[in-house]
């Protein structure tokens, strides 16, 4: 028995060279990192990093369960881990130990740039045929011209008010901006670095001296201005959220009467008799568009594209997108949802819709607007500015 | 006297007893602080969030000029005080009551009283809080007939509700004390004249004292490190164990620079509780 550990670490080491060898060969941008060529027999294993409600196993609702058959079907066990934050996604990712993620974009360029994941061969994942178009090929989820992911589903940071409190029905991101001192300590807004953007938003329209041409590219002075309008806005919130169901009591409560939102939060809190109501102002809105991606040095890449293809095909996608409540990425789900409204209520294939939603996109600072001669602010100031608006 | 003659053999056993648990502690916790504050002279990538390892001072420095986290750590440590010295208020009289005035069945009905809550978990009594303190909660609905109003959401809540988490932390080695309290050092003292008064503050509070600073330990460093409790009825504020959070994976060395400070304030109580004399009798 002791004298067998040499011989695994020795065959290990024989794998890993070649695994790195395989890596390094043929890779033609920048990354170092190549796509994979064809998906052989599956590893009998697949680690996944996920949103809550992405990979569900029965265990929390015994109707929602997408693993188990596909694990009857590819042999392929999943070892799933929910992660709660971008931040943290990006973290567990850089272990190394994880096959593929449900990356949202504020976190897909870090995995991008640091290496961490591999641009996906899209021939490989058959039902990449059926996305819609307006979700492939978006600067969050590819790099030079090359997929980084499949996408998965996408909704956009709405407006909810209550319509009992909140009157007239507002149609504009001014009331929880310049408005919101009508509803003093009633306020609530989303708990993250990433809404600076919405801040952004807001002056993109309201401001056009400050010449912002994408929430996600703010220079110092684009920053600067985003954080005083937040700070003002801080004297009239209420709360912060960043957790879904503390939104839905809140609202259904009363301490909350107008703030950013998802549709599952409105959809939940409305189903729970709140007097609420979503809109998308007409300034458009913030919103998040999820990726599975592979790990640059999965240890089982071929069970990794089975449950890439798995998540995205038609019934599967219909159901995690009912579940978590989004916008479903493939177009023929939409045929698959139990409720045959889904689709509509989400604006799945409303293009127009989505046009006026900018994803979330990790700020860098190379300007995403194409700007070249101003450096722009990253995510890390970002954080700290957050910290700062709050407090 | 006899712990001085031990023979050898029994020493050598002794030391094989507790190698183990004391090497536990020295590399497991000694050894993650060591490693913690090590990282905190680091600093990172700023776009892949890698840690680099180079040595710097630039994240101290940044806490120390930074106006955000002065304000936040002076925050975080008034709450601690406001909820260890409300800990004191509540648990003093409970903790005499149950001690030296209620006997039999409701001494022990008490004593379950005060344990119970401890069984319970830490989320589910913040989130009832957070139902009690809303707009329509039964705070605001019991206010209402006296024209007041509740805290609402914020630091009073705060406060409020880590006053009622650790509590039990309090009201424990106060009612200890209070029990050890031989009865006829207050019958001497009633003999001599004293009145209640007088034997509260010559004969009790001499007794309590070691306990109460025991106990405001732990109320003080258990609130110095939560972030839960603001987060579910925190509203707006934020602690430093939230400025922690949202730095620890963005930036390690930062985060870890910031853990410094509740560590450092900590470790300025302990000093201070162990002056005062309060660990002497552990």
């Amino acid at each position: 028995m002791r004298n067998a550990n040499p011989w695994k670490a020795a065959v290990a080491a024989g794998v890993l060279a070649l695994v790195a060898a395989c890596g390094s060969g043929g890779g033609t941008h920048d990354g170092g990192v190549a796509e994979q060529r064809s998906v052989g027999k599956g590893e009998g294993r697949v680690d996944i990093i996920a949103w809550a409600g992405y990979a569900e196993d029965g265990s929390n609702d015994p109707k929602a369960d997408w693993v188990h058959p596909f694990e009857k079907q590819t042999g392929c066990k999943v070892n799933t881990k929910t992660a709660g934050t971008s931040d943290e996604m990006v973290s567990l990712m850089k272990t190394g130990q994880y096959d593929t993620v449900s990356a949202s974009g504020d976190a897909t360029l870090r995995l991008i740039a640091a290496g961490d994941v591999a641009p996906v061969n899209t021939r490989l994942v058959p039902n990449y045929r059926d996305i819609f178009s307006g979700l492939k090929m978006r600067p969050f989820n590819s790099k030079d011209g090359k997929m980084y992911g499949i996408p998965h589903g996408r909704g956009a940071n709405l407006l909810m008010y209550r319509t009992d409190k909140v009157s007239p029905a507002p149609d504009s991101w001014k009331a929880v901006f310049d408005g919101a001192a009508k509803y003093a300590g009633k306020v609530t807004a989303y708990d993250s670095p990433i809404y600076i953007a919405d801040a952004a938003l807001y002056l993109m329209k309201t401001r056009p001296a400050l010449g912002i041409k994408d929430p996600y590219a703010l220079d110092r002075t684009q920053l600067n201005a985003s954080v005083a309008l937040l700070k003002k806005q801080r004297q009239q919130i209420g709360e912060y959220w960043s957790e879904y169901q503390k939104e839905v009591t809140a609202f259904k409560g009363g301490d909350s009467v107008l703030g950013t939102t998802w549709q599952v939060i409105a959809n939940t809190a409305a189903a729970e008799k709140a007097p609420v109501k979503a809109v998308l102002p007409k300034e458009g809105a913030t919103g998040w568009s999820d990726t599975w991606m592979v790990s640059a040095k999965a240890a089982h890449p071929n069970c990794a594209y089975k449950w890439l293809n798995w998540i995205v095909s038609p019934k599967v996608n219909a159901q995690v997108a009912e579940y978590f409540g989004e916008a479903p990425a493939n177009r023929k789900a939409c045929k698959e949802t139990a409720d045959p409204r889904h689709c509509d209520v989400y604006h799945a294939d409303d293009e127009s819709y989505y046009r006026r939603v900018h994803f979330w996109t990790t700020p860098v600072p190379q300007c995403l607007d194409g700007r070249k001669n101003v450096k722009c602010t990253d995510y890390a100031e970002w954080t700290r500015a957050w910290t700062e608006i709050k407090g | 006297m006899s712990a001085t003659n031990h023979e050898p053999r029994t020493r050598g056993r002794l030391a094989a007893l507790l190698a183990p648990p004391l090497l536990w502690l020295v590399l497991a916790y000694l050894g993650s602080l060591a490693v913690l504050l090590l990282s905190a002279f680091w600093t990172t990538d700023p776009f892949t969030s890698d840690v680099v390892h180079t040595w710097t001072t630039d994240n101290f420095r940044d806490i120390l000029t930074t106006p955000v986290y002065r304000t936040v750590a002076l925050r975080t440590l008034g709450i601690a005080v406001a909820v260890t010295l409300l800990d004191a208020l509540l648990a003093l009289p409970m903790a005499f009551f149950m001690a030296r005035v209620a006997a039999g069945r409701l001494r022990r009905a008490l004593l379950v009283a005060v344990l119970t809550p401890l069984w319970a978990g830490y989320l589910v009594k913040a989130y009832a809080w957070r139902v009690m303190l809303g707009e329509h909660g039964i705070v605001n609905a019991a206010l209402a007939p006296l024209g007041l109003h509740g805290p609402g959401y914020g630091t009073a809540a705060v406060v409020l509700v880590l006053a009622y988490l650790w509590l039990p932390y309090m009201i424990l080695p106060v009612q200890a004390a209070l029990e050890r309290l031989p009865a006829h050092q207050l019958e001497a003292s009633a003999d001599l004249g004293a009145g209640t008064v007088r034997t509260l503050r010559s004969v009790v509070a001499p007794a309590v004292r070691p306990a109460l600073l025991a106990g405001s330990v732990f109320t003080f460093s258990l609130s110095l490190g939560d972030y839960l409790t603001v987060q579910i009825v925190g509203g707006r504020t934020q602690l430093l164990g939230n400025v922690i959070g949202s730095q620890v994976t963005l930036d390690l060395p930062l985060a870890a620079a910031l853990s410094a400070v509740p560590v450092a304030l900590v470790v300025c109580y302990l000093a201070a509780v162990r002056r005062a004399g309060a660990l002497d009798s552990l």
